[in-house]
């Protein structure tokens, strides 16, 4: 399953970042836009703010944010990648004070997953706090992608905080609720996955038929409550 | 369906082939949601093999992979066949590829065998209908949407026309090898450093660009893992990023892995590379046990390179 770092830096929080950022090519029409290694609200709403500037451009076909990041897809028939990268240099002054907050999903779990008991085991927890320190949490949409609808759900709660299963499972069902690291999701589709499965939900993450075809959107709020 | 019977049937499916689905040129704009553009791993061949027979490049196709399928032909057309050689006949006679080829009903499109390279592609006047979804005819297999009922062919499915050819039928344009991609059982593909090249250090890039990196069994339209020298990994994984096909990732065992169509969205192993557009065509024909290799290149060359190489369809345009 995805893989993300855990908050492990601790820079001093900018309030106004005027740095330049990091603009590296990705491929020959795409520029990856770094602005910064840590996983962070602060940054995070910064790279909404960016992506939302760099989409209403008519020479950038998608502008991805990540938890850090953007992505910007471009067409070369419009820009040249030099070009671009000036332009996508003069935002980085750009404060994300006009981003609202992301829309609070609130999501029914039965905690009953085949992973529950022996993780709350290895966590040296009853299962009941488990449950409580997982539902008790509004998490944050940091992104989405890797499959689809497949969203970045955190940060977990120290105390729930464990590394991904040795052995990855063959078939997750979807609808899945799992915790890994920092990081807590929900499964989309059937796929393998390694991380501990905690519980389930009757949400669906992956809507086909809607367009976008997720229901959780970079920047979105997630609250779990047992169901 | 349409009432002058623009929509007919044009195919039938005697035989699937190993792996043949309904592709276009992909499904743009959702990335935001997961969804990789997907669409057929050689582009410029469908683009070639829809632009043979009159059509918009975009039009929808088969992506034949490793063998053809066998195809009844059931309403004349213009059909043209591009990307790999898999010995293509009509009626048991051998027919050359990158040309519009007239067919009537009771033909028979057929292959003979693998030639050379992994994708074969069939594109016919007017297109073939195909469940869109998102805004493309792109089978994207993961989820089972798109193209016919989200999968591959098998026998007996009938394929019908989208619509009415756009031109009058007429067979006999080609595009002359010249004017094709430079395909190659070892291909070297055109690169822009990646965001974390610096990571592997200078002796990690010579690596990287200086040795063959051989196509190991795990290689589908999600992407292709890589087997050669082990790259040293310095550091841990980055916070997790927007990704592109043409990606070079690469994970803790130091062997890439290159993000092909209807690869991941997003990903936090360090990206050494992006492979150029218009050389992923060379990549898409690559079968496992061959070999590619890494040649480091400026963005502005690349792309360059795209528009020479796409600029060879206008003579069949």
């Amino acid at each position: 399953m995805p893989r993300a770092k855990e908050a492990v830096e601790t820079q001093p929080k900018t309030g106004r970042s005027s740095r330049r950022f990091k603009i590296t090519p990705l491929g020959d029409a795409a520029l990856y836009v770094e602005l910064g290694q840590r996983v962070d609200t602060a940054l995070n709403s910064r790279a909404i703010k960016l992506a939302q500037l760099l989409q209403a451009r008519r020479d950038v076909r998608e502008a991805i944010a990540g938890y850090a990041s953007v992505v910007v897809h471009y067409d070369p028939e419009q820009i040249t990648a030099k070009g671009l990268t000036a332009a996508v240099q003069k935002l980085s002054g750009t404060r994300a004070d006009s981003v609202p907050p992301g829309r609070l999903h609130r999501i029914p779990v039965v905690y009953d997953g085949p992973d529950l008991a022996e993780t709350a085991q290895a966590l040296e927890m009853p299962v009941e706090e488990l449950i409580r320190l997982h539902s008790e949490t509004t998490y944050r949409c940091f992104m989405v992608g890797f499959v689809p609808g497949w969203a970045f759900l955190g940060p977990l709660p120290e105390r729930l905080r464990l590394p991904r299963r040795k052995v990855p499972r063959k078939q997750v069902p979807p609808g899945s609720v799992a915790i890994a690291t920092a990081q807590t999701g929900i499964y989309p589709l059937p796929s393998p996955g390694g991380w501990h499965l905690i519980g389930r939900t009757d949400v669906r993450v992956f809507l086909p038929n809607s367009d976008p075809p997720c229901l959780l959107r970079t920047g979105d709020r997630i609250r779990f409550f047992p169901a | 369906m349409n009432e002058t019977g623009d929509q007919a049937p044009q195919f039938k499916v005697q035989e699937p082939g190993v792996f043949t689905a309904i592709q276009d040129l992909g499904r743009p704009g959702r990335r935001i949601a997961g969804v990789p553009p997907g669409g057929a791993m050689d582009r410029f061949a469908l683009a070639a093999a829809n632009l043979l027979v009159g059509n918009p490049a975009g039009a929808a196709g088969l992506e034949c992979a490793l063998t053809g399928p066998t195809l009844e032909i059931l309403d004349r057309c213009v059909l043209a066949v591009t990307g790999a050689d898999f010995e293509p006949t009509l009626n048991g006679r051998t027919v050359p590829g990158w040309t519009g080829l007239f067919c009537a009903p009771g033909d028979r499109l057929s292959f003979g065998g693998r030639r050379w390279g992994a994708r074969a592609y069939v594109a016919a006047a007017g297109g073939l209908a195909a469940d869109r979804w998102l805004g493309s005819a792109a089978t994207y297999l993961l989820i089972g949407r798109g193209g016919l009922q989200g999968r591959p062919l098998k026998r007996d499915d009938v394929l019908h026309r989208a619509g009415a050819a756009p031109r009058p039928l007429v067979a006999g344009r080609e595009l002359p090898q010249p004017f094709r991609p430079p395909y190659s059982s070892e291909p070297e593909l055109m690169t822009v450093a990646g965001p974390q090249l610096g990571r592997i250090k200078a002796a990690g890039k010579r690596l990287l660009f200086g040795q063959p990196w051989t196509v190991s069994s795990d290689a589908d339209r999600m992407g292709y893992r890589l087997e050669g020298p082990e790259l040293p990994t310095t550091g841990a994984d980055v916070v997790s990023f927007g990704l592109t096909s043409g990606c070079i990732q690469l994970p803790p065992s130091g062997q890439p892995i290159l993000l092909m169509a209807d690869g991941q969205t997003a990903g936090g192993y360090p990206v050494v590379g992006g492979v150029a557009r218009c050389d992923l065509s060379l990549a898409a024909q690559l079968l496992p046990g061959e070999s590619l290799r890494f040649r480091e290149t400026h963005v502005e060359t690349a792309q360059a390179e795209y528009r020479s190489r796409w600029a060879a369809l206008a003579r069949i345009r």
